[in-house]
């Protein structure tokens, strides 16, 4: 039996000697083939007497499995071999930048808008909305602001044109988110007038509004929020709670301080301005003006058809804008509204 | 309000520091906007008698003063100032003295001589700007003391931002009165003593229009001197509140209205003819006020005349004719309450104001018009001298000061705070208000000067800034819990904006008022009918109000080409306004809000892996899709002012058209200076946040048959058309019809195209034979050629 440990050696060698899967086929019939050596003593055996057939039989069966094992461990190692030097040739420069399409970004006002309607939203105010191009009764009469008041004079209004060049007196660029107040507690009373008991109003209203002024901290056009709470037990004191609650939320930080100083405004009564001063960062203990405030006035309540005897609220003002500033250490508001893809990008 | 610190501590001086009463102010209402010191920090200047001036030997411009410092003996100093001269008073700096800058004063061999000192001039005490020669004291200054102590250097002005409410601050004696209420310091307001009188003249005064004008006091002084100096404390006064010194007269009116709150008017009494009358202005009246402008008064303009003439627009300015000079010598002096509502407004609308009308049209104390005319009577005699006639008065029903009642719970339910009557009795006396208690409710008479105390809230909101604002406590919000409806069907707004920035586009914000050439060429409005005008627009280009967003989008464009970027995506979410007599909620103007977007450059951002295809009508297309998806929008062809005629598209959705997209015309692209047209849409806001809410429909469990079809059809032939022209037409078994190529050039014959399908049939209840699927393609293919001729593409 020499022979077949031979054979298998010589198979061995044979198959080691290829690297080419098309010609270690051609090797295995040499072996394994129709008239290969493995083949031609398996046919061998019939002349063989019997008693001897089985040891020989079992015999050339061991060689044939371990010609076939080498042959399948050499088909494995040319697979492999060929599949490695397939991904040497693939690889890529990982570091080149990946391909998509660049992407752009929310406005730094928007995005405040967004923070402030969101923590609005989580404890139950509404965003409502109302027109810019607005009636002067909505901006200021509905608000306690009746013509040839005073406080007229602190907005300086843009008014519009008639056709023909006269003074559209009845109509103005708002000149505050204020009228949507306006608006909206006379759109409750009509709907829920009626009940005994109102549902309560809690809204917060964002929006563009005007005033005839233009320098590095002015802008003829800006943003405010207004913000309205009316209900049966609204008082002073739940104001400076939500106020308090949203600049810490808002900036998210403890370390700032809240003031609320008198002030007034036609359409609140207390009325109040908020300021706010850091503990800390660039603008640490400078008291900084952000929003009016007040407890709704009751010619504004009963205006809009809501009784004050049962109902009080309260409304706020703050400037978006600012707070954007603040927030992002922006420095001057003209940025804004420049259109500038430079400044914009920072706050994708 | 802009005051002196000094002054105010002669009518009330508390324990306190400038910064804490400041402070104090602040939060009490009265915002304190400025606190500055009248003159810097320095030291060891003193008044200076010059005795000699001799030309210094060495130096042209330099001279060899001898003053007397009060020490004793003259002090030799060398000064280069032009206008030192012999018998002066002028400040001078001594050896140690500190000046602002840092400066010290030594003595110093100038040129030779040795000079003990320095003459100073107003800059270089740091009280002036500019200055040019030495500060020229008068002439009985005290030699020898402080420069700080005679010119009451050691002082700060006070400038508080006043809301309109408080016109009772207006005047030293308000806000002494406030101050006292807040600190609880004694005030020492100004006594007035009734000028006797010691000539008989009078002039009579008629109230015509006694609600406008319900008080007026009148007097003639005669032989004044209207040329005798004003006193240096009053102009020191005066400066520091923010007034100019002008001539004796003047001055003595306008201190009289800072220390009482009064405006009062002085008319030449020479110029006056008969009895003086307060009216409303007639028909065509004209009036040369003092500023020269003349006015044609309108009806509702409250007057001051005479038998013969106009004289004054009453509370706002007198008129020039009836002025006093310096030649004046005999007055007649007015101290009136004008009603806040007849003066309010009036003179804005003439655009100018006045310190009369700033007070006027916010209230003036009536209690206190008396007072004034006594005071001002009793200042120009001691200063210009003359005799007085007796007050005249002319007197109707004054404003009503009708107690408000407030309730104390009211009052702790509005601030949300325990206060308790007691406690609220208290912070009403310190306020010095009238009242009666009944109970816990409180019957309050508002004094003569506050014109804010008509209601019960104005109460409260006394009470909280007496009780201090920050002493108020802040809970956190409470109130009841409901949830928010969502509504499914509506994207929120964020959220869109998120898409669209996530495909590449920058948000901006754009100005509503554009330019009117805007108007004209991005939305053909050039009618003053169609455009939306404003009467004071802030500058030429901000004048009308846009009508669609794409102006602003183009201008942001050209500046950021103009900053070297070249891809630029951008879109911006806004109102836009038309006129509409019909719209609502206000009426004659349509305000919907739009979402409009630009894009310019390269398709894909510049890179290795990037083809260098420019931007073009599909990218955008396939934006707007993506955005409003699931939704199936259609496009057809636009004739739009802003767009090329071929490349644009109005867009609809279920039918109603939501907006346009497309290439901006090439004559814009080229008269604003575009190297390459960008492409532009717009789209109702509201459409777009509608979303539709997804409603299951059953999957077909057997599978789909998929078929190829190309055709050649005209080049003309848009793909909607095709697709339109199939609708009932075809087998119900198609599902899907996918135009997946389109091929103009070799082997498709000219002027034709050849358009690619995939198409996918289906039935949910069964498989489907080939048969069906042969005569399904059948009749499509010859649904294709019969409406459009279209020929199978072999």
């Amino acid at each position: 039996m020499d022979n077949l440990d031979q054979i298998v050696s010589e198979a061995k060698a044979a198959f080691a000697a290829i690297s080419d899967p098309d010609a270690l086929e051609q090797v295995k019939a040499r072996f394994l083939g129709k008239s290969g050596q493995i083949t031609e003593l398996l046919k061998g055996l019939g002349k063989l007497p019997p008693e001897e057939k089985k040891t020989a039989g079992a015999a050339i069966n061991v060689a044939k499995t371990a010609v076939e094992t080498a042959l399948n461990e050499r088909r494995e190692a040319i697979r492999k071999a060929a599949l490695e030097a397939r991904l040497a040739e693939e690889a890529l420069d990982i570091t080149l930048p990946g391909r998509a399409e660049a992407r752009g970004g929310l406005h730094p006002v928007t995005r405040t808008l967004e923070r402030i309607e969101s923590l609005f939203a989580s404890i139950g105010f509404e965003v409502a909305d109302g027109p810019e191009i607005e009636e002067d009764f909505h901006n200021f009469t509905a608000l306690n602001t009746p013509e040839d008041h005073p406080a007229r004079s602190m907005h300086d209004t843009f008014y519009l044109q008639n056709p023909d060049g006269t003074l559209a007196d009845k109509v103005l660029l708002r000149t505050h988110t204020s009228p949507i107040q306006a608006r909206y507690m006379q759109a409750h009373v009509a709907k829920f007038g009626q009940l005994e008991t109102m549902p309560e109003i809690r809204i917060i209203a964002p929006g563009r509004v005007y005033r005839v002024d233009s320098d590095a901290t002015h802008s003829p056009m800006f943003h405010q929020v207004e913000g309205l709470w009316v209900g049966e037990n609204v008082s002073f004191a739940d104001l400076k709670g939500v106020i308090a609650d949203f600049l810490k939320s808002f900036f998210e930080t403890d370390d700032l301080t809240v003031r609320f100083r008198p002030s007034f405004f036609p359409f609140t009564e207390p009325s109040a301005e908020i300021d706010v001063a850091f503990m800390s960062g660039a603008l640490k203990g400078r008291w900084l003006e952000i929003a009016g405030c007040g407890m709704v006035h009751p010619n504004v309540l009963r205006i809009a058809g809501i009784d004050p005897e049962k109902y009080t609220g309260f409304a706020f003002g703050f400037g978006p804008d600012r707070l954007t500033m603040l927030r992002y250490g922006v420095n001057d508001l003209r940025l804004f509204f420049e259109g500038d893809l430079r400044f914009l990008r920072q706050f994708a | 309000m802009k005051f002196s610190e000094s002054w105010l501590r002669t009518l009330v001086n508390p324990k306190l520091t400038s910064e804490e009463l400041s402070h104090l102010l602040t939060m009490a209402g009265l915002e304190v906007e400025e606190l500055d010191p009248v003159a810097p920090a320095f030291d060891s200047v003193v008044v200076a008698h010059v005795l000699e001036v001799v030309k210094h030997p060495d130096a042209d411009r330099l001279n060899v003063c001898q003053v007397d410092t009060g020490n004793g003996t003259p002090t030799t100093i060398v000064c280069g100032a032009p206008n030192v001269a012999v018998g002066l008073k002028v400040p001078s700096a001594l050896p140690g003295a500190q000046l602002p800058g840092d400066f010290t004063i030594k003595i110093a061999k100038v040129r030779g001589i040795e000079s003990s000192g320095m003459l100073c001039s107003a800059k270089e005490l740091g009280i002036a700007e500019e200055a040019s020669g030495l500060l020229i004291l008068s002439a009985d200054a005290p030699v020898g003391q402080s420069i700080r102590q005679y010119l009451e250097l050691d002082d700060n002005v006070f400038e508080i931002k006043l809301t309109p409410n408080r016109a009772d601050c207006l005047s030293l004696q308000g806000i002494a009165r406030e101050v006292g209420a807040i600190t609880g310091a004694a005030t020492s307001l100004p006594q007035v003593a009734e000028v006797p009188a010691s000539i008989a003249d009078t002039r009579a005064v008629v109230l015509d229009a006694p609600a406008a004008c319900p008080l007026y006091y009148g007097r003639i002084v005669k032989n004044v001197d209207a040329k005798a100096p004003t006193p240096e404390w009053m102009k020191r006064r005066l400066e520091r509140s923010g007034i100019r010194a002008i001539s004796a007269l003047v001055d003595i009116t306008n201190y009289v209205m800072l220390e009482l709150g009064q405006p009062l008017h002085a008319f030449d009494n020479t110029r006056l003819e008969g009895a003086v009358h307060a009216r409303m202005a007639k028909p065509e009246e004209k009036l040369l006020l003092l500023n020269e402008q003349t006015i044609a008064v309108d009806a509702d303009v409250l007057m001051i005349v005479d038998e013969a003439k106009p004289l004054a627009m009453a509370g706002v300015m007198g008129g020039e004719e009836s002025g006093i000079t310096l030649d004046t010598t005999e007055l007649f002096l007015e101290s009136a309450f004008f009603a806040p509502e007849a003066i309010a407004g009036r003179a804005r609308r003439y655009g100018f104001a006045s310190d009369a009308s700033h007070r006027f049209e916010r209230g003036v104390d009536f209690g206190g018009t008396r007072a004034a005319i006594e005071r001002a009577t009793q200042l120009i005699l001691d200063i210009c001298g003359g005799q007085a006639g007796p007050v005249v008065e002319a007197k109707a029903e004054l404003p009503a000061r009708t107690p408000v009642r407030l309730r104390t719970a009211r009052a702790e339910k509005v601030l949300g705070l325990k206060l308790g009557a007691e406690r609220i009795a208290g912070l009403f006396k310190g306020l010095a208000l009238s009242f009666v208690q009944q109970g816990d409710d409180f019957l309050v008479t508002p004094p003569s000067w506050r014109f804010d105390m008509e209601i019960e809230e104005d109460l409260i909101e006394e009470i909280a800034r007496l009780y201090g604002y920050d002493n108020i406590p802040s809970p956190a919000p409470r109130g009841r819990m409901e949830m928010m409806v969502q509504p499914e069907a509506q994207r929120p707004p964020y959220r869109i904006r998120q898409m669209l920035a996530d495909r590449g586009y920058q948000e901006v914000v754009n100005y509503a008022f554009v330019e009117q050439a805007w108007e004209a060429d991005f939305a053909a409005k050039a009618d003053e009918v169609d455009l939306i005008r404003l009467a004071n627009p802030i500058a030429s280009q901000m004048a009308v109000m846009r009508s669609n967003l794409f102006g602003g989008l183009i201008s942001n464009l050209v500046t950021n080409l103009k900053r070297k970027q070249s891809r630029v995506r951008l879109f911006e979410v806004g109102r836009t306004f038309h006129r509409d007599a019909a719209a609502q909620p206000v009426a004659g103007f349509h305000q919907p809000w739009k979402l409009a977007g630009l894009a310019f450059g390269g398709a894909l951002p510049e890179g290795w892996g990037a083809g260098a295809r420019k931007v073009d009508f599909y990218d955008v297309k396939g934006d707007i899709e993506a955005l409003l998806a699931p939704a199936v929008l259609r496009f057809e062809k636009l004739a739009h002012p802003a767009l090329h005629p071929g490349r644009a598209a109005r867009v609809l959705l279920d039918d109603q058209e939501i907006g346009c997209i497309g290439e901006l015309h090439p004559e814009w692209t080229q008269k604003y200076d575009l190297p390459q047209a960008p492409v532009l849409f717009e789209l109702d806001f509201a459409a777009v946040k509608s979303v539709r809410v997804p409603a299951y429909a059953e999957v077909s469990k057997f599978p789909p048959v998929v078929r190829d079809l190309a055709i050649v059809v005209d080049q003309k032939v848009a793909l909607q058309t095709l697709l339109d022209g199939l609708k009932g037409q075809i087998s119900g078994l198609i599902q899907d019809i996918q135009l997946f190529d389109v091929y103009v050039g070799k082997g498709v014959p000219e002027n034709k195209k050849s358009l690619a399908f995939r198409i996918v049939m289906q039935d949910t209840q069964r498989t489907l034979q080939d048969s069906e699927v042969d005569a399904a393609m059948q009749q499509l293919v010859s649904c294709f050629e019969q409406a459009f001729g279209a020929q199978l593409r072999a």
